[in-house]
């Protein structure tokens, strides 16, 4: 399992590079694995996006689905895939510090 | 000789076909659309034969499972009993497996015909109706919802293809 250090912390990660202890996660991660996924500045609304995913992944033990999150977090599926252009279900969930998104839709 | 790359090169492109108007010939091609656009792989949809239902103005809402012909239909579960031809040629049959079926499926959130394609198309997928079928149905741009962004011909649909991968269902 590599183990990486960021801002002086050390943070696990799985084989596919999404951080194993959600818990370690904050800002300066985030803005450091955007930055590796082409994401040069996370805006408001990236934030609002991951700090979904969070509280999803926390209260039911897996990432949303698309349609959940562009339902409930009030950013709407064009916005979404502008804010993550590579692909908005294992690009932010890797940025929000959760575990791969297990569904397919 | 070079040695082969361990990491096969990601796929960055698709065109799906869909060609039956079943509930289980739609769903299979919008589900890998919808799946490549998450992974942020270009995805283009052509509807063609029935598929075409699929982008139709009030009748993504009438697209059924079909009961008689499937012989790997079974009731009540996926692990029930052999539907017969005959009980599956009943009145209401193919609409009652449908809405057992859309039970699971919105369980999943995998949202109805109409709400998905919306969506494929909000993620950035093209949908496109074949020309041979638009013809032959007698259809017109009126028919169809705004997300049916071109009528194209197959060889259209083979330029816009290129440089990805083609997959039929």
């Amino acid at each position: 399992m590599p183990t990486r250090t960021i801002n002086q912390k050390e943070i696990d990660f799985d084989d596919e590079g999404f951080m194993t202890n959600h818990l370690d996660w904050d800002l300066e991660i985030a803005k450091v694995i955007a930055a590796e996924d082409g994401i040069s500045e996370l805006t408001d609304r990236h934030i609002i996006v991951l700090e979904f995913m969070r509280k999803e992944f926390e209260e039911k033990g897996s990432g949303p689905t698309i349609r959940r999150l562009t339902k409930e977090s009030g950013v709407p599926t064009k916005e979404l895939y502008a804010l993550f252009p590579s692909g908005p279900a294992k690009k932010a969930a890797r940025i929000a510090g959760i575990k791969k998104p297990v569904g397919c839709i | 000789m070079s040695t082969p790359d361990s990491t096969p090169e990601k796929i960055k492109k698709v065109s799906i076909v869909i060609s039956k108007g079943s509930l289980e010939g739609i769903y299979p091609g919008l589900i890998m659309a919808n799946g490549a656009r998450m992974e942020g792989i270009e995805a283009n949809i052509f509807f063609t034969f029935f598929g075409l239902y699929g982008v139709m103005k009030d009748y993504q809402d009438k697209i059924r499972i079909a009961t008689v012909g499937n012989p790997a239909m079974r009731v009540p579960n996926a692990k029930g009993f052999a539907l017969p031809t005959l009980l599956g040629a009943l009145p209401g049959m193919s609409a009652f497996a449908t809405s057992m079926m859309q039970k699971e499926m919105e369980a999943l959130d995998i949202p109805p015909i109409g709400e998905f394609v919306e969506m494929i198309s909000d993620a950035g997928g093209h949908l496109y109706a074949c020309k041979a079928t638009v013809d032959m149905f007698h259809l017109t741009n009126d028919d169809f919802i705004p997300q049916m962004e071109k009528v194209l011909t197959v060889g259209d649909f083979y330029e816009m293809a290129g440089g990805g991968e083609i997959i039929f269902t």
